[in-house]
């Protein structure tokens, strides 16, 4: 479902020279599946999942997903199919305060060419547990019911691929176990597959599948 | 969900600087509004002071602009009289008399202080310059007639009755029964002539009338220094005659003289107002001459009235501007804090031109906000503004009456609001998502 071969992605440095960030000759996650990706801080784990969901162009390579290579798409279509086809849940939520726990979820269904769907928002937020709270703005909610928003968001277009980066890392640690497990039943009831960067043992230790960037990523040692 | 929607919640989001930047807009608008709802309102009135006569008999030594801004208005110097017995050519058995339904003659050159130097234009004229001529046109097309608020008109016989036009009372704070010297001239320092006792109070009419102190003629004409003198070999009146009746002399018609005759030409000969003024105009004497008072007004208002208009425009638009640059200084302001949502937007899949379409929405919604609220605010000051110029200048400001122009308003600042919320926008469509949402390696 998703493969990556030999993606190549360098930044510039104030000198001129090129500073590589990523190369990664080979990585794939089949459909459904749900895989951790582990390694230190600064060793490209973001870079990598912008780079997947086309927010960061790579310099060469294949990132396939359902058989469409995301890097030759134009950037209106590669816009369109990220709406449609994957769901990001960010470190910091990345919730709109101006909106309730509802209408996040709805915009995570604005941009695609189908009309947002109330009845099913309202239904995931009803699976996060915050059937509730519909109403409610971020600022409203705790730490650990944000989180839950973004779960739901990321999973409004019934995405393909859900990408995690690091979703835990500003939960307490009482939620940080009903994060991850929501994470793993939602995408297994809607059939998503997921990829999780985290560095937290306890978070990869629950998966059957843990990369590590060090080895994935050629380029990590230099960075 | 809507781009509407997602604007609606970034201003609701920012409401106090959002709510400033659309009372900037909304008083521009409103500026807007009052200059031309103000401006149609003058026109109109103008109009209306022309209707009810089809032809001004003047002086013929002045303008047609002097003669129609004084006859007419009652404004500026009246011209140089002409003799009773021309008038007496439009009366029962003269030359033009067949050509005429009406003819109300007036005299002017007095006016009328108060105590505290309210000054108002006093006409000597006939009682039928109430009966005789209406003074505008109704909606259904009715000519309309003075109509007395209190009292009644002046009597012919009645030389020192005088009615006032409800501006005049209103504020000279005159009531009827109460008594007034006119001055001679239009200075204060003047000559006072006798006393005059009011007898009627006209109801709002809209027109220079409202303005204006009504005299009967009679009366005018036994003031000092109105009286021409007499023809060589005439013998004036014996003073014992006088002395027999009631009440004072008429003066002689042989040392009368009229300003202008207000002239309604007999509709069932469509030629009248050709024939009066062929005769008139082009007589070899020429004493007076022929102006038909409404295409005089049409060139007041587009000479004088249009131009002004056009520059309180310019300049009403100039704060519009500025109430966009406005917009745009707000929406451009807040788009460093927004830069994350933006980003947060990008990642959801929307595109480029989908995130700058948010922030032009937004810059449209607030500028149509805001000129909504502005064609309110307008139309408001108009409501509560229009019974004191009522009651100080007459002039009938409906202040519901919108005007054709404001339906281009909403085009016209969505195309403004557009451009304005073009920088904005941008800077929303170069927005770096992986920089902006952190992590870029």
């Amino acid at each position: 479902m998703l493969s990556l071969s030999e993606v190549c992605k360098s930044y510039q440095e104030p000198d001129g020279s090129r500073l590589p960030i990523l190369d990664v000759p080979e990585l794939s996650v089949a459909a459904g599946e749900q895989v951790v990706l582990r390694g230190r801080s600064g060793c490209g784990k973001t870079t990598l999942l912008n780079c997947i969901a086309g927010l960061t162009s790579v310099d060469s390579g294949r990132i396939e997903i359902k058989g469409h290579d995301v890097v030759k798409l134009p950037e209106a279509a590669r816009d369109r199919f990220r709406a449609k086809f994957i769901g990001f849940v960010f470190q910091t939520f990345n919730l709109l305060p101006a909106f309730s726990a509802l209408e996040n979820v709805l915009l995570g269904m604005t941009f695609t060419d189908q009309r947002a769907d109330p009845q099913r928002a309202a239904e995931l937020l009803k699976m996060v547990g915050l059937s509730h709270r519909l109403t409610h703005k971020p600022r409203a909610l705790s730490v650990g019911e944000q989180q839950r928003v973004a779960v739901a968001r990321a999973l409004a277009n019934k995405p393909v691929l859900l990408l995690a980066d690091e979703p835990t890392a500003n939960v307490d640690p009482a939620h940080q176990q009903q994060i991850i497990d929501l994470l793993r039943d939602a995408c297994r009831q809607e059939g998503v597959a997921m990829l999780l960067v985290t560095h937290a043992d306890e978070v990869a230790n629950q998966f059957e599948r843990i990369e590590y960037l060090e080895q994935v990523n050629r380029a990590a040692g230099v960075a | 969900m809507s781009f509407w929607k997602i604007a609606w919640r970034s201003i609701e989001q920012r409401a106090l600087a959002s709510s400033l930047t659309g009372l900037s807009m909304a008083l521009g608008v409103a500026l807007i509004i009052l200059v031309l709802v103000i401006h149609n309102v003058f026109v109109g009135q103008l109009s209306n002071d022309a209707q009810g006569y089809d032809l001004i008999i003047g002086g013929g030594q002045g303008s047609r602009f002097e003669v129609v801004l004084s006859s007419v208005f009652h404004v500026g110097k009246p011209l140089v009289p002409f003799p009773y017995s021309f008038y007496k050519k439009f009366t029962d058995g003269g030359e033009f008399a067949p050509y005429v339904e009406a003819a109300v003659p007036i005299c002017l050159g007095d006016s009328f202080q108060t105590d505290d130097g309210r000054q108002f234009r006093v006409v000597g004229t006939t009682p039928e310059y109430f009966t005789a001529i209406p003074y505008g046109i109704d909606d259904e097309g009715n000519e309309k007639q003075y109509k007395f608020r209190d009292g009644r008109n002046f009597r012919r016989e009645n030389f020192y009755e005088a009615v006032l036009g409800s501006v005049a009372a209103n504020r000279s704070g005159m009531q009827v029964g109460d008594r007034f010297n006119p001055t001679h001239g239009i200075s204060a320092g003047d000559t006072k002539h006798d006393a005059y006792e009011v007898v009627g109070i006209l109801e709002s009419t809209g027109t220079s009338t409202d303005r204006a102190v009504f005299i009967n003629m009679e009366g005018f004409y036994l003031g000092e220094g109105h009286a021409m003198p007499l023809p060589e070999g005439e013998q004036a009146p014996a003073e014992d005659d006088a002395a027999a009746d009631d009440g004072p002399r008429p003066l002689p018609e042989s040392q009368r003289e009229v300003t202008s005759i207000l002239v309604r030409s007999n509709p069932d000969l469509p030629t009248a107002a050709m024939y009066i003024e062929g005769k008139v105009t082009k007589g070899d004497d020429r004493v007076a001459q022929v102006v038909a008072p409404r295409p005089v007004v049409h060139q007041i208002t587009s000479k004088f009235l249009d131009p002004v208009r056009l520059v309180l425009l310019v300049l009403t638009v100039l704060i519009v501007v500025v109430a966009g640059i406005s917009v745009l200084v707000s929406i451009y302001n807040s788009m460093s804090e927004r830069a994350h949502d933006i980003a947060v937007m990008r990642a959801l899949g929307a595109s480029r031109r989908a995130v700058m379409g948010v922030i032009l929405v937004e810059s449209i919604l607030l500028s149509l906000l805001g000129a909504a609220a502005g064609i309110l605010l307008g139309h408001a000051v108009l409501a509560i503004a229009s019974p004191v110029v009522e009651n100080y200048t007459g002039i009938a400001v409906r202040p519901w009456d919108f005007t054709w122009q404001e339906l281009l308003l909403a085009p016209g600042l969505v195309a403004f609001a557009s451009l304005v919320g073009l920088l904005p926008a941008l800077t929303a469509y170069r927005t770096d998502v992986a920089r902006t949402l952190g992590g870029a390696r």
